[in-house]
């Protein structure tokens, strides 16, 4: 091969490992940009407060309202709703507590993250107030109140009469350390 | 300085494992990448019919659930990255300097290098079943939040596709320095032959595609062990993010596979029916346009994440749209053949095998295309049907149609013509007989990659792994029938093929010589 052929074949390499790297950052670049469609677009926008526009109680519709917690992985916490269930009316303000409490000896970080069943009615349940919106740090063997605002919006689907409102606490920290160590507080996620 | 740079081609080159180990040659290379995906086909294989064996009756009777689970990603991680990809890339080597009139890969080192990291690669996979925990049971999408919680199999396997990625990409700058720097004088873009034109195509897709798979599986090792949270809600992250970056590789990933497959056919069903290829222009074109396409539709693989309205409208009509292309070359096939002088030996038979049950895969990916009757269908087994005629059916039999067409070129044998028609009978009867029936228990509502079923499924998973064992002991036969032709084949006539019409075919003695095209051909 000449010169001139070996010249341009390096040109080409340096060309398309710049492509390769920039598309490996691009990978990386989907993650904000993921983040800012969901936000523009509204779309799980869960542990955020939401702003209620019509409060207008519709008495002529109920709906039963499920409410449901559990802690994932294998990490002795209790998060128990106080009340399993309440009938509400469309465009009531409904206020419900959990109790969390820290059964071990170790203080942990901890995030809760709602979910809804049927997922379509979530958009319609309205949170102005929730546990879930923060980190919560629990000491070892301390137990609180969570208190949970919420507004069945009268836009909810006609055919929808239940609909269950399901926390799951994550514990935050991505290493898989042992139960018993200290966690350091703060700092992550 | 000139003289510094004539190398001495005519020199010995080492001999016996040395020769295979340091050689630089685009032949050797191709060699190995096309034994070495032959052996990545017979161990996913294994791993097919375990799980076939497994399905065969209803219950759990042959192996535990978290093995199941490993069998199906390993099969399908090792079939996609190991087995089918690989052969292309052994095909590139051999074919593209022959048919472009070059000496040998633009970079013929690392070429060397790109070959040498597979066998780590593989190693890695096989190795991840014997580690504690065993391997990931994670499906071949790796889908988070679950490889988060797997052992260190997962690391094993992420490790492995990050190796498998390097040399997806180091190959692929290799194939299209090759193609765009080293074309004879007179072999302009569109006289190149087809399967030169698909292959810069998909190599350009691959450089565009795995280091996105790259990030996608680093971000999820970062996750395991150094506390990041992209994937993991209770830190901000999202699992559903990782199946939009992991299908924006994995679409594109798709074409890779099957796009060398069309140029492979696009070669074969020409030189069969002794016509050029009908509207090369708009193969080309028609090329590009589903290379394009196939980054913007990524979606169509998650309509039940919860995505709008809107959005899976987008997904739906996009998808739909690249029926158009594929459809513009199935015509131009079809077209080829029209009023050809066809005969019919085994290369042409396994294109037309193609051409049917392709086809066949790509009207059940519209069908798949439809958001509210995808959503019905989302992972049971009518997506297992459709993906492998696309992927068996599609790329390995335009595989088969390739080994078959280019052997003689390669070895100077040829191969026992009455065995290889018994290869593609046998062959295409026992793959309709395995996926056919997996249509049905999908429209059923058979969930895959679950070990067990419910009873009303039993006679159609009793007749798919009848299917899948006569389809594996097939592939033995192929294995024979490539021993007996290198060790005892005919001798090769000079053109066996007479509607061949490639550079290969015109310019070069067969066996083409170790070092061919030294000078390059003028092209009129």
């Amino acid at each position: 091969m000449s010169q001139s052929v070996l010249k341009r074949n390096r040109e080409t390499l340096r060309k398309l490992v710049v492509v390769a790297l920039l598309m490996f950052g691009f990978g990386y670049a989907l993650v904000p940009l993921y983040e800012k469609i969901c936000e523009v677009t509204g779309i799980n926008q869960v542990v955020k407060p939401d702003t209620v526009v019509n409060t207008q109680v519709d008495k002529s519709r109920t709906i039963v309202m499920e409410f449901d917690a559990n802690a994932r992985g294998d990490i002795a916490w209790e998060l128990i709703p106080r009340e399993r269930k309440r009938t509400v009316h469309p465009g009531e303000l409904v206020h419900v507590v959990f109790d969390l409490k820290n059964t071990t000896d170790v203080s942990v970080q901890a995030q809760a993250i709602p979910s809804f069943g049927p997922q379509r009615a979530g958009l319609h349940v309205k949170k102005l107030e929730c546990f879930c919106f923060t980190q919560q740090e629990i000491r070892a063997g301390e137990s609180r109140e969570l208190p949970v605002v919420l507004v069945v919006e009268p836009t909810i689907p006609q055919d929808v009469h239940t609909v269950t409102l399901s926390y799951t606490m994550f514990e935050v920290g991505g290493t898989q350390e042992p139960k018993t160590a200290m966690r350091p507080t703060g700092g992550n996620g | 300085m000139e003289a510094v740079h004539e190398h001495d081609h005519s020199h010995d080159h080492p001999t016996g494992l040395m020769r295979w180990v340091t050689t630089t040659n685009h032949k050797d290379i191709g060699t190995m990448y096309l034994w070495f995906s032959f052996a990545m086909f017979m161990v996913g294989g294994v791993m097919a019919l375990i799980i076939r064996t497994e399905l065969f009756q209803p219950g759990l009777q042959v192996v535990q659930p978290e093995f199941f689970n490993q069998m199906t990603t390993l099969h399908g991680l090792i079939m996609v990255f190991g087995a089918i990809m690989p052969a292309f890339v052994g095909f590139a080597n051999w074919q593209i300097p022959m048919m472009i009139g070059a000496p040998d890969m633009a970079f013929p080192r690392m070429n060397n290098w790109s070959f040498w990291l597979l066998p780590p690669a593989g190693t890695l996979l096989v190795l991840s079943m014997f580690v504690p925990g065993g391997s990931a049971g994670v499906g071949w999408t790796m889908y988070a939040p679950l490889t988060v919680q797997q052992g260190m199999g997962m690391d094993l396997v992420i490790f492995a596709v990050h190796i498998l990625g390097m040399s997806s990409i180091m190959g692929s700058i290799n194939i299209v320095t090759t193609i765009l720097n080293l074309r004879a004088p007179g072999m302009t873009m569109m006289k190149m032959p087809l399967f030169v034109w698909t292959w810069l195509i998909t190599a350009y897709l691959l450089i565009a595609a795995m280091p996105v798979l790259a990030g996608a599986v680093t971000m999820t090792l970062t996750d395991r062990h150094f506390g990041t949270h992209f994937f993991n809600a209770a830190g901000g992250g999202d699992p559903v993010l990782f199946q939009h970056i992991f299908w924006f590789f994995g679409h594109p990933e798709v074409y890779i596979i099957a796009i060398p497959a069309f140029g492979v056919i696009s070669q074969v069903i020409p030189a069969f029916s002794r016509k050029p290829l009908f509207g090369y222009a708009s193969m080309v074109y028609a090329t590009a346009s589903i290379a394009i396409l196939s980054f913007l539709v990524w979606a169509h693989h998650m309509y039940t994440v919860g995505m709008p309205v809107e959005a899976q409208l987008y997904y739906m009509f996009a998808t739909m749209l690249i029926a158009v292309p594929t459809g513009v070359k199935v015509f131009n096939w079809v077209a080829t053949m029209w009023k050809g002088s066809m005969t019919f030996e085994t290369p042409m038979l396994f294109a037309i095998g193609f051409l049917f049950l392709f086809t066949l895969g790509g009207f059940t990916g519209l069908v798949l295309a439809l958001t509210p009757v995808d959503v019905q269908l989302h992972d049971t087994y009518y997506v297992v049907a459709h993906f492998h005629y696309v992927m068996v059916a599609g790329a390995l039999f335009s595989a088969f149609a390739g080994v078959y067409f280019w052997l003689p070129k390669w070895i100077g044998k040829m191969y026992d013509e009455t065995l290889g028609k018994w290869h593609f009978w046998l062959s295409i009867i026992f793959f309709n007989l395995t996926f056919f029936v997996q249509h049905f228990l999908g429209l059923a509502g058979m969930p895959r990659r679950i070990p067990d079923y419910s009873l009303q499924f039993a006679d159609f998973n009793m007749i798919s792994s009848i299917g899948a064992f006569g389809f594996g002991l097939s592939q033995l036969l192929f294995l024979y029938i490539l021993i007996k032709a290198i060790r005892s084949g005919e001798k090769a006539p000079e053109k066996p093929w007479d509607g061949a019409d490639t550079l290969e075919w015109t310019h070069l003695p067969t066996p083409a010589p170790y070092h061919s095209f030294e000078t390059p051909p003028t092209v009129k």
